[in-house]
């Protein structure tokens, strides 16, 4: 059994939605910044056990947002980069194995 | 039966709109376990490190053409933690990105790959952190990942193929919260209700912000696995993810 692959169709559809999925909250939810969650953290914990003190602080910590956002771009920039490279390499093996392929046949047919 | 699914879409939307305060989700912060329970998830995941660790060497000797597939599956997760997506309760959280990896190699790998993650925002974005890095792996590189090969496991000669990886990696995605949560209760059980109350707390506010994010790793991970299948299909055939002729 070999399993269907999408089409182009249905790849840019799943493609809207994950989008959309992150649009809807943008337009629903007015009156606030979208901060990282885990930075609020600090306020449950306080409430919870209020004499809790921080044992260890980050080794680096950054200037502000625009240094942090950087760092994250280039997380994400870096993955990509890995993905595209792979699946590129992948796709233009598989096209000159093809190619190959239809030129020995090609030959073998000559020489009868 | 249409009118049951009509209440409980209203039901989910009530809940949406009420729930809009700010939540709580992702990485456990640097320097907020005290050190008893950083110690206890960092026994916790030096196992599967070590034996992670000895499968990728095996495999890196064995099947040398896989390394970039491991790559592949290091990558994914380092793109998909980078996005921090809002949310519907007004927060911002980020898919995971190790139900891929957990698929093709299985959940000892992942944990290695995703600790790789993990430790790279710990040290350059100050985003989780050294002290927490064991729960954090425990959340995000073990139970995520062997919820979703588990799934995958038992449905993947049954059910469609898409199917399977979506609800594999979109659960291992929620899992992933309701393990942070587990810690984060058990080291700050509430004064009153201890630790049931306290997680239930944690639970049911990261649960909301959580459940958007989910289906967007499902759905992402399914169009990485297309395009795998596309490209890779000899690769995915020697892992055993897909099977039958070629």
């Amino acid at each position: 059994m070999r399993t269907k692959t999408f089409g182009l169709i249905t790849t840019i559809s799943l493609i809207v939605i994950v989008v959309v999925l992150a649009v809807i909250p943008l337009i629903m939810v007015r009156d606030s910044e979208f901060g990282g969650a885990d930075g609020q953290a600090e306020g449950e914990i306080a409430m919870l056990a209020p004499n809790y003190e921080p044992w260890f602080s980050p080794l680096i910590e950054l200037p502000g947002g625009e240094t942090e956002s950087l760092l994250f771009a280039l997380q994400a920039a870096i993955g990509a980069g890995v993905i595209g490279y792979f699946l590129g390499f992948k796709r233009g093996t598989k096209h000159a194995s093809t190619v190959s392929n239809t030129n020995e046949l090609g030959v073998g047919f000559e020489s009868n | 039966m249409r009118n049951r699914i009509v209440i409980l879409l209203v039901g989910v939307l009530t809940l949406v709109l009420l729930e809009s305060r700010p939540a709580y989700a992702m990485h456990v912060m640097e320097g907020f376990l005290p050190p008893l329970w950083a110690l206890v998830w960092f026994a916790v995941a030096i196992p599967f490190w070590a034996f992670g660790l000895r499968k990728i060497t095996r495999l890196v000797h064995e099947q040398p053409e896989m390394r970039m597939m491991l790559g592949l599956a290091g990558a994914f997760a380092f793109v998909l933690s980078a996005l921090k997506i809002p949310s519907v309760t007004g927060s911002s959280s980020h898919p995971t990105g190790t139900g891929l990896g957990a698929i093709l190699f299985g959940p000892a790998v992942m944990s290695v790959l995703g600790t790789l993650v993990l430790l790279f925002q710990a040290l350059l974005m100050a985003h989780g952190g050294l002290t927490t890095l064991g729960a954090n792996a425990v959340s995000m590189a073990i139970v995520g990942p062997l919820i979703a090969w588990s799934v995958w496991r038992l449905f993947h000669t049954r059910l469609p193929m898409w199917l399977v990886v979506f609800f594999a990696t979109s659960l291992a995605n929620l899992s992933t919260y309701v393990v942070t949560s587990l810690q984060l209760a058990l080291a700050f059980p509430d004064a009153v209700g201890g630790f049931v109350a306290s997680f239930a707390k944690f639970g049911t506010i990261f649960a909301v912000t959580q459940i958007p994010l989910a289906i967007s790793e499902g759905i992402l991970t399914v169009l990485i696995m297309n395009a795998l299948q596309q490209n890779a299909q000899a690769e995915l055939h020697t892992l055993g993810v897909v099977r039958g002729e070629n």
